[in-house]
């Protein structure tokens, strides 16, 4: 498995997050992304989503997109 | 020390509050209404002979050597089979009783073999015990007659003996011995629930048959040795005590196999462990345990076993001996290395579900501590992690609610994605009983297990779910139980939030979410949804219990909060016999989690951004915590691969062979500059590892574990760890060559500090433990004696939340070229990755992994029973042999993971659930093909394991 795929894999876990949210109240649902994010991924992971959000965020579920700015940005490596 | 003897008390205790006054032999006793005179007696301190009875069973009165004289009534009562009455007076010794019993007793030892002096159970046999109490001096009728004892009489064959059947590898039966007293055919029945027993014949002729007159191996025998624990004589016989002789001294400690955690005495002589014999004091258990726990202790001696630490700088050499101190110094220079040269962010650890909570706790702590992040996580993550998630976002703590004897009070029971028969055995065995007295089973699952229909057991449904559709199905529950108006109101609006209520109420009520509207996907006709629906809302207390094929899916935290919603709708929570409990499957996964294994959080589940947490350990162990989150199992593996995680340390855990998408696993394993195996045997993942550190057993150390109902149970040291330090230690020692000033001189130490730090925990300590036998946590000022049940007067996160449970099909999905689903499961005689129970003889019941198919599949491919089949999935292949039936539904196969050279997980997807990344271990789309032999796959790796198993100046190992 290659870079490119565990990038794949991250875009893959943050829209499966997207997907439970979707469901949810749409006034919670953002808010539950970036929370659920927060507390869970650790930082290298958040900049990756990042730089791939920086990057145009391709493939990423639109909840993501509108949880980004409730998302803590790590410091760049 | 000496040997604990417990006191038998002939007939179990009555439940009845109101009590009954008698007296027996002129002492006045006070006693429950219900309760046998014997047992009476036995309170009063008067021990009525007795060869049939025990209190493990319902009275038989077949022995007739338990006689009472009561005044004004006729006759001689068995005290067994009599109940007291209010002011009878009882005389256990009168001349008559002693004529009486001493006939009974001559006839007994009239066809009973007279070898005492060379029989295993001298120095236990209660047949002896009560020849001696009835004074037995003569026996008057000789041995030429008929009789069981001799194989010729006068030189002809004896047609009436049997031989010694030695077929279970763990116990002999001995019909010679036998004095048919019925105990070992009513505990199958009573205690174990299996009725693989029966007398045949009647009279003279009757005898103990296992299953029709089969050897006990070829029965229907799961070999859980209740028999052999409550036989009264040697014939029965653990084949250890043959060959050791009776134990001196024992100790009561925990069992290291599933998370039932039962209690054992471990009956010694020296430092050799003679049997296991289950804990009647034990909570858990009741004095039951399962062919595991009281037999499968053989691989802590295991030839297997690695006693010297090893070191090699490649995993293409072979492994080197060294000193411990070489050891631990090489280790902290190599993670201090690594941390300079790629951050500080770039090694962690994974703490072991089946070490003690103390270990646990100091592996989270060199993590947090020692190497200044937060990537710590256990084995929990790939399987109960969604249940941590799920029960602590609806009811505000992550852990099962009720404990193990609440089953006595259930009237419907619900299993959901688990197998208690196999995986926890002696639940099964408590589940069964309060089934046999009426209690109503419905079972979801895809394969059609033992609980569905087995000896007196029936499930009133069986929901036949396609794999990954358990969400689907809950929600079709949901939709019945309120569109029916089923819901309980009144509970509701007292212990949850109405608003959240109602908005999950109108989400359930969609059409969409109907048994009829699901059908299509689940394959479980609506009819039978809807009644077990109904049976589980107004059927009385109604009790969930799930296991891994709740957790183990991409929607598992979902399924797990599905559930708790269920419960609470119903009003299923909060008292005895109700409850949501999943089963756990390691002996300390409850532990684990609550020491703080996982990357977001410290001890006691409090997130690792709470300010005033981190405060409180910093204070103590004098360090300034990070803050974030770090990396679970699957993430540490992802960023190996991308370069930015370089080293671990793992305890007891064999993450190559357990963890999904094996070829993934060894990727990130090989991409790690060093990686550290501390274990009893050189495991699949030490094939990757740089540096072996060698385990001990539970036998070997003292600590704690926890089971799956909250329960701190106590481990205790019987022998010393073959390897010179129990796993703590060598944690200890590693932490001190890397600087930190830690110096635990015992366990006892380790949990004074976790009860300092946390407060679900506060009054727990060694000594708490050993007054109280056990505690369930929380155990604190509030709950001074421990808290059995959960959310008793409310939740513990305030107003129990509902949760919109969406279902989501998975991204797994079968097609043209994987028609098949494949599920997994476990098997009664093996444990997880079969590391120790394959090390020992109950290979006898399954050297193999076999793969399930419906004859239907088979006969569509040519596969015949027995045949090896190839099994592919998009991640790889392997080969097993078939095993054709229709517990499998057409479409499903399944099959067990306790095997290395199978690999199931070689088939395993790296799919996962959407909150906490637990693999999707229950659905993978598969074909199945008939095959030749082993794949390239599988050649390779058992070169490649060949390779890395050299130690330098030995032999190869066996395996």
């Amino acid at each position: 498995m290659s870079a490119e795929n565990t990038n794949a894999k991250l875009i893959y876990m943050a829209n499966q997050i997207a997907t439970f949210f979707q469901s949810q109240p749409a006034n919670e649902a953002a808010q539950g992304v970036a929370t659920h994010i927060n507390k869970y991924w650790e930082p290298r992971m958040r900049r990756k989503l990042f730089e791939h959000i920086d990057r145009g965020g391709e493939g990423l579920n639109p909840l993501v997109l509108e949880a980004a700015s409730k998302i803590r940005r790590p410091e760049a490596a | 020390m000496s040997l604990i003897h417990e006191i038998d008390y002939g007939t179990p205790a009555s439940t009845s509050e109101k009590l009954v006054t008698l007296t027996i032999d002129g002492r006045e006793i006070t006693v429950p209404e219900g309760t046998s005179i014997m047992r009476a007696a036995m309170e009063a301190g008067v021990e009525v002979p007795k060869l049939c009875a025990s209190d493990m069973m319902e009275a038989f009165g077949s022995c007739r050597l338990c006689l009472v004289e009561i005044e004004g009534r006729a006759g001689m009562p068995a005290s067994c089979t009599t109940p007291v009455a209010p002011g009878i007076s009882v005389s256990t010794q009168t001349q008559r009783l002693k004529d009486v019993r001493r006939g009974v007793m001559e006839l007994y030892i009239s066809d009973h073999p007279l070898d005492c002096l060379t029989c295993a159970a001298n120095g236990d046999c209660e047949l002896q015990d009560m020849a001696g109490a009835v004074g037995l001096r003569d026996v008057r009728y000789g041995y030429d007659g008929a009789n069981h004892v001799a194989a010729r009489n006068n030189g002809d064959i004896n047609i009436n003996w049997a031989p010694k059947d030695e077929s279970n590898p763990y116990f002999t039966f001995d019909p010679a011995k036998c004095i048919v007293c019925s105990r070992c055919v009513r505990a199958c029945e009573e205690v174990q629930g299996t009725f693989a027993l029966t007398i045949s014949g009647r009279g003279f002729d009757s005898r103990v048959s296992a299953g029709m007159s089969e050897d006990f191996v070829s029965s229907e025998c799961v070999s859980c040795g209740a028999c052999v624990q409550a036989c009264p004589t040697a014939t029965l016989t653990e084949k250890s005590v043959i060959e050791i002789g009776q134990p001196e001294h024992s100790v009561v400690t925990t069992c290291a196999y599933c998370g039932v955690g039962c209690s054992f005495k471990a009956e010694m002589r020296g430092e050799e462990l003679v049997r296991m014999v289950p804990w009647k004091d034990g909570q858990a258990n009741r004095g039951h345990s399962c062919v595991k726990g009281r037999f499968a202790y053989g691989y802590s001696t295991h030839r297997d076993r690695i006693l010297n630490p090893m070191i090699r700088e490649k995993i293409t050499d072979p492994w080197r001996e060294v000193t411990w101190e070489e050891a631990f110094a090489h280790v902290a220079s190599e993670f201090r290395r690594i941390q300079y040269q790629y951050g500080r962010d770039s090694v962690g650890g994974i703490t072991s579900s089946r070490c003690t909570n103390e270990e646990t706790y100091l592996v989270q702590k060199l993590v947090r501590a020692g190497f200044g992040n937060n990537n710590v996580d256990t084995c929990a993550r790939v399987c109960h992690s969604p249940t941590g998630y799920g029960l602590n976002q609806t009811f505000g703590t992550s852990a099962g609610t009720q404990n193990f004897d609440s089953v006595e009070h259930t009237d419907v029971a619900v299993i959901i994605g688990a197998n208690p028969t196999d995986g926890h055995p002696v639940f099964a065995s408590r589940l069964k009983k309060r089934l046999r007295q009426g209690a109503k089973l419905i079972v979801i699952d895809p394969r059609r297990i033992d609980l569905v229909r087995s000896a007196h057991v029936e499930a009133a449904y069986h929901l036949p779910i396609k794999p990954g559709t358990n969400v689907a199905i809950l929600m079709a529950m949901a939709h019945v139980i309120v569109t029916e108006g089923l819901a309980n109101e009144a509970f509701i609006r007292e212990r949850c939030d109405w608003s959240e209520f109602e908005d999950w109420a109108a989400f359930v009520s969609e059409p969409y979410h109907s048994p009829e509207a699901t059908e299509a996907y689940t394959g479980v006709p609506a009819e039978l949804v809807r009644g077990a629906a109904r049976l589980y809302a107004t059927g009385g207390n109604g009790a969930i219990y799930y296991g891994l094929g709740v957790t183990e899916h991409s929607q598992g935290s979902t399924t797990v909060m599905a559930i708790a919603n269920l419960a609470m709708a119903t009003g299923n929570i909060g008292r005895p016999g109700v409850g949501v409990n999943p089963l756990r499957g390691q002996n300390n996964v409850q532990g684990s989690c609550d020491m703080g294994s996982f990357p977001h959080e410290l001890p006691g589940y409090r997130h690792i951004s709470d300010d005033a947490t981190r405060e409180t350990f910093e204070k103590l162990w004098g360090v300034t915590l990070n803050n974030e989150p770090g990396l679970r199992i699957p993430n540490m593996l992802d960023a190996a691969v991308d370069g930015t995680f370089k080293g671990l340390y793992i305890q007891g855990e064999d993450i190559l062979q357990s963890d999904p998408d094996t070829k993934h696993v060894a990727a990130g394993l090989g991409a790690m500059e060093c990686v550290v195996v501390q274990d009893l045997f050189l495991n699949e993942t030490a094939n990757y590892a740089h540096v072996f550190l060698p385990g001990s057993t539970f036998l070997e150390k003292d600590g704690t574990f926890t089971n799956a109902e909250r329960r701190i149970n106590r481990v205790r040291r019987v022998m010393r760890p073959k390897n010179g330090y129990a796993d703590w230690e060598v944690t200890q020692e590693l932490a001190q060559a890397m600087g930190l000033d830690w110096n635990y001189s015992h366990p006892s130490e380790i949990m004074d500090e976790i009860a300092a730090t946390t407060p679900t925990f506060a009054l727990v300590s060694y000594d708490y433990l050993d007054e109280m036998g056990s505690v369930q946590w929380p155990c604190n000022e509030k709950a001074p004696l421990g808290s059995p049940i959960m959310h008793v007067d409310g939740f513990v996160r305030g107003k129990g939340k509902f949760i919109r449970t969406e279902y989501v099909a998975t991204d797994e999905r079968t097609g043209p070229r994987f028609p098949l689903l494949l599920t997994t499961g476990r098997i009664l005689s093996h444990y997880n990755v079969g590391a120790q129970t394959r090390r020992t003889e109950n290979v006898v019941w399954h050297p193999e992994d076999r793969l399930e198919i419906h004859p239907h599949d088979a006969e569509q491919r040519g596969i015949r029973d027995g045949d090896w089949v190839k099994l592919a999935s998009r991640s790889g292949d392997t080969t097993l042999r078939a095993l054709i039936t229709d517990r499998v539904a057409p479409g499903v196969v399944y099959t067990t993971f306790h095997h290395p050279t199978t690999q199931a997980n070689v088939i395993t997807t790296d799919f996962s659930d959407w909150a906490t990344n637990c693999p999707e271990y229950k659905v993978t789309a598969v074909q199945v093909s008939p095959s030749n032999g082993p794949s390239d796959w599988q050649r390779d790796y058992h070169e490649q394991a060949r390779q890395s198993r050299r130690i330098a100046g030995k032999l190869e190992a066996a395996e």
